[in-house]
C-alpha cells in the first residue's frame, strides 16, 4: 500500500506540469501588459520597460515557463501583480476557508444523498421513489448560482434568518453563515448522490449473495447493512470523490455570490484583474487538491474492496494447505 | 391432510411472476412431500419452474413481481405460507437451509468467510457468546474441509469448489431439518462437482438432514437421491422412487428425457432432447402441457389437464394413459 501511494504521488507530478503549462500558456495569450497593470496607466515607457525586464516578461515564453516552473519546486509562487504579497501565502490564507466551505457542502450531499438514495432503491418505483428521482433531477440540472441567488433572496433578504454575505466570526457566527453558501454547493451534489446511491443499491440488491443472505434468517436492517450498503459504498466513494473536484470548482461561483472569503473568489479577482501568477498559483494549488482527493478515494477504495486490497499487499501467497477443491 | 412422516408437505403451491409481458405462470398446483433425511431430486430442463418452487417454500420468490397467488407449505406443522416474517426469519437458515446455484457470486466480497458463517450461527442463537460462535463457525469451516485459519480470508482468495463448500457450511451452520439445494454443482468443473456432490451428501446423512436437489443431471440424481419428481412447466409430472422412475417411466415427456431405453447401470447422464420448446409460460396450454410436443396427444389431454395418478404407493404421473391404465387395470 506504501509503494502505492507513493507511486501515486509521482504520477502526480506530469499532471502538474501539464496544468501549469496550459494555464501559463493561456494567461500569457490574454491581452493586456503586466507592467501597466502594476505600475498603473500614468507610468512612463522607460519605467513599464523597466518593469518587463524585471519581471523577465522580455524573454521567450519556455524560458520563463522553466523558471517558473524551477521557482514552484522550491515553493515560490512569486509575488502578486496586484499587491506584491507573496502567491503561496496569500493562497495558503484562503485555502482554509474554500476547504471548510467545500467539506460542509460534501457533508450536505452526505448527508442527503445516501439515505434518500438507500430508500428509493428499497422501494423502487413507489411515490417515494419516484418524487425523490424528480428532485434530484432538478437538483442536478438546477444551476449553481441559480440556486446560490434563490437561497439567499429567500433566507437573507426576505426572512432575514441568515446572512448571505462573508464568513461569520466564532463558531456560531461561522456555522450561521455557511450554512446558505454550503446548500448552495452540496444541493447539485446531493442530487448526484442520491441518483449514484440509488443506482448502486439496485445492483447491490439482486446480486446472489443478498439471496444467500436472506436465507441466512437474518434481518433485513442487517441485510442493508452489512450486505447492501458495504458494497454499494464502493462505486458511491469513487462518485462521491469526483463530486468533491466539482465543488472546488462550483466555490468559485458559490464564494462569488456569498463572498465567502476562499480561493474561488480569489482566483475570480485574480482573473479579472490579471493578476497573472495569482491565478496560475490558486490554479496549481487547486489541481493538487484535486489529486490529493482522488488519491484519498483510491485509498478508501481499497479499504472498502478487499479484492483491491490485497492486490497492494505483498501478503497474498498463493495457500493451498491441504485442500484439494 | 398432512401425513405425520411428512416433514415438508407443499399443497397446490401456485406462483406467478406478474411482468410487462404478462403474468408468467411459473408453478401450477404443484403437491409434494418430503420424509426425514430423505433425498428428492427434482428435475426439469430450464424454466420448468424449479428455482420458483424452492424459493417458494422458503418465502424468497422476489417480490415484485414475484406473487404467490395460492397453496399451502406445511413445514413441523405450521403452515409456512401463513407464518409472520419474523416466524419465518426464525426458520431460515436454521430449519431449513438453501444454497444457490452460482457459488461464485452467492458470498459477499466484502466479508470474510469466517464472518458469513459466523453471521448465520448468531441470528439463529442469540444468548451465544462472541468467542463460541467463532468457534462453531470455525467447526463448520473444517467439516467441509477447510482449515479454520482460512476463515479470515475473502471469497475471492477461494476457488470455486471451495466457495461451494463455504456455502455448504453456511447451510448446514445450524443444522437444519431440510436442505434445498439448487443447482449445487452446475458452475463447478466438472472433477469437482463428483466431490461437492459426495460431500453434501455424506453431510446431510451424518446429520440427518433431508434435501430437496435440484438438478438437470439425472446421472446425479441415480446416485444420490431417494426419490425423484419430474417438473415440466411449472407443474410435477411424474413422481417415483428410483427404480420407478429409471425402470418403469411413464409419463412420454419422462420416457423422452431417459431415451429409449432406460437404465440405471447405463450411463444415462443428460437430459436427451426432445422436439419442440416447453410452452410460453405466459400462455400455457389449457389442458396436458406436455400436448403440443407430446407423440400420444389426443383430444381428450388438450381438454384438461389430467389429474394425478397413483400407479404404486410411491409411483405417480399426471398423464392420460396412466389414468386409462389404471382404470383398465
Ligand atoms: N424474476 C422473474 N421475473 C419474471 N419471470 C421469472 C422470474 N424468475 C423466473 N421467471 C420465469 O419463471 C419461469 C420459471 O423459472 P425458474 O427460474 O423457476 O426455472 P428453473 O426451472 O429454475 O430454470 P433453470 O433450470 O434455468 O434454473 C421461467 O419461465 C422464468 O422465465
Ligand atoms: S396427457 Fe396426453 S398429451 Fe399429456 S403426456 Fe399424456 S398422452 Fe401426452
Ligand atoms: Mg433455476
Amino acid at each position: 500500500m506504501g509503494k502505492y501511494i507513493i507511486r501515486r504521488l509521482i504520477m502526480m507530478i506530469p499532471v502538474l506540469l501539464g496544468v501549469t503549462f496550459i494555464v501559463f500558456f493561456i494567461m500569457s495569450l490574454t491581452p493586456g501588459d503586466p507592467a501597466a497593470i502594476i505600475l498603473g496607466d500614468q507610468a512612463s515607457a522607460e519605467a513599464l520597460e523597466m518593469k518587463r525586464i524585471e519581471l523577465g516578461l522580455d524573454k521567450p515564453l519556455l524560458v520563463r515557463y522553466a523558471t517558473y516552473m524551477g521557482n514552484l519546486f522550491q515553493g515560490d509562487l512569486g509575488l502578486s501583480y496586484r499587491n506584491q504579497i507573496p502567491v503561496a501565502s496569500q493562497v495558503w490564507d484562503k485555502f482554509p476557508n474554500t476547504a471548510i466551505l467545500a467539506i460542509s457542502g460534501i457533508l450536505v450531499a452526505l448527508i442527503i444523498g445516501i439515505p434518500i438514495g438507500i430508500l428509493s432503491a428499497k422501494k423502487q418505483y413507489t411515490v417515494m421513489d419516484n418524487t425523490s428521482m424528480v428532485f434530484s433531477l432538478v437538483g442536478v440540472s438546477m444551476p449553481n448560482f441559480w440556486l446560490g441567488l434563490l437561497l439567499s433572496l429567500l433566507f437573507a433578504l426576505k426572512l432575514g434568518w441568515l446572512p448571505s454575505q462573508g464568513m461569520g466570526r466564532g463558531f456560531i457566527g461561522l456555522l450561521r453563515s455557511l450554512v446558505l453558501p454550503a446548500l448552495t454547493l452540496g444541493t447539485g451534489a446531493a442530487a448526484t448522490v442520491v441518483r449514484m446511491t440509488r443506482s448502486s443499491m439496485l445492483e447491490v440488491i439482486r446480486q446472489d449473495y443478498i439471496s444467500t443472505a436472506r436465507a441466512k434468517g437474518i434481518t433485513e436492517k442487517q441485510i442493508t447493512k452489512k450486505h447492501m450498503l458495504k458494497n454499494a459504498l464502493i462505486p458511491i466513494v469513487t462518485a462521491v470523490g469526483l463530486q468533491f473536484g466539482l465543488l472546488l470548482g462550483g466555490a468559485m461561483l458559490t464564494e462569488t455570490i456569498f463572498s465567502w472569503p476562499g480561493l474561488g473568489r480569489l482566483m475570480v479577482d485574480s482573473i479579472t484583474s490579471k493578476d497573472i501568477p495569482m491565478v496560475l498559483g490558486s490554479v496549481i494549488f487547486m489541481a493538487v487538491m484535486f489529486s490529493f482527493v482522488n488519491l484519498l478515494v483510491d485509498i478508501l477504495y481499497a479499504f472498502l474492496d478487499p479484492r483491491i486490497k490485497s492486490q497492494y499487499s505483498k501478503k497474498v501467497v498463493r495457500r493451498r494447505r491441504g485442500v484439494v477443491v | 391432510m398432512q401425513n405425520p412422516d411428512d416433514i415438508l408437505s407443499i399443497e397446490d403451491l401456485t406462483i406467478h411472476y406478474e411482468t410487462d409481458e404478462g403474468s408468467v405462470h411459473a408453478l401450477n398446483e404443484v403437491s409434494l412431500a418430503m420424509k426425514r433425511g430423505e433425498t428428492l431430486g427434482l428435475v426439469g430442463e430450464t424454466g420448468a419452474g424449479k428455482t420458483t418452487l424452492a424459493r417458494g417454500i422458503l418465502r424468497l420468490v422476489p417480490s415484485p413481481p414475484g406473487v404467490i397467488k395460492q397453496g399451502s407449505v406445511f413445514f413441523e406443522g405450521q403452515d409456512l405460507l401463513s407464518l409472520s416474517e419474523s416466524k419465518m426469519r426464525s426458520i431460515r437458515g436454521s430449519r431449513i437451509s438453501m444454497i444457490f446455484q452460482d457459488p461464485m457470486t452467492s458470498l459477499n466480497p466484502v466479508m470474510t468467510v469466517g464472518e458469513q458463517i459466523q453471521e448465520v450461527v448468531e441470528a439463529h442463537n442469540r444468548d451465544l457468546r462472541q468467542d463460541e460462535i467463532i468457534r462453531q463457525a470455525n467447526a463448520m469451516l473444517e467439516m467441509v474441509g477447510i482449515p479454520a485459519e482460512r476463515s479470515h480470508e475473502y471469497p475471492h482468495q477461494f476457488s470455486g469448489g471451495m466457495k461451494q463448500r463455504v456455502i455448504i457450511a453456511i447451510a448446514l451452520a445450524c443444522n437444519p431439518v431440510l436442505l434445498i439445494a439448487d443447482e449445487p454443482t452446475t458452475a463447478l468443473d466438472v472433477t469437482i462437482q463428483a466431490q461437492v456432490l459426495d460431500m453434501i451428501t455424506a453431510l446431510k446423512k451424518r446429520l440427518n438432514t433431508a434435501m430437496l436437489l435440484i438438478t438437470h443431471d439425472l446421472g446425479v440424481v441415480a446416485q444420490n437421491c431417494d426419490r425423484v419428481a419430474i417438473m415440466y412447466a411449472g407443474q410435477i409430472i411424474e413422481l417415483g422412487n428410483l427404480d420407478d422412475i429409471f425402470k418403469r417411466p411413464t409419463h412420454p415427456y419422462t420416457r423422452g428425457l431417459l431415451g429409449s431405453i432406460p437404465s440405471l447401470t447405463k450411463d444415462v447422464k443428460r437430459l436427451s432432447p426432445i422436439k419442440g420448446l416447453m410452452p410460453d409460460p405466459t400462455d400455457l396450454p389449457p389442458g396436458c402441457k406436455f400436448a403440443p410436443r407430446c407423440r400420444f396427444v389426443t383430444e381428450a389431454c388438450e381438454r384438461a389437464m389430467p389429474e394425478p395418478t397413483h400407479l404404486s404407493e410411491t409411483h405417480q404421473v399426471r398423464c392420460i394413459l396412466a389414468e386409462a391404465e389404471v382404470r383398465n387395470g
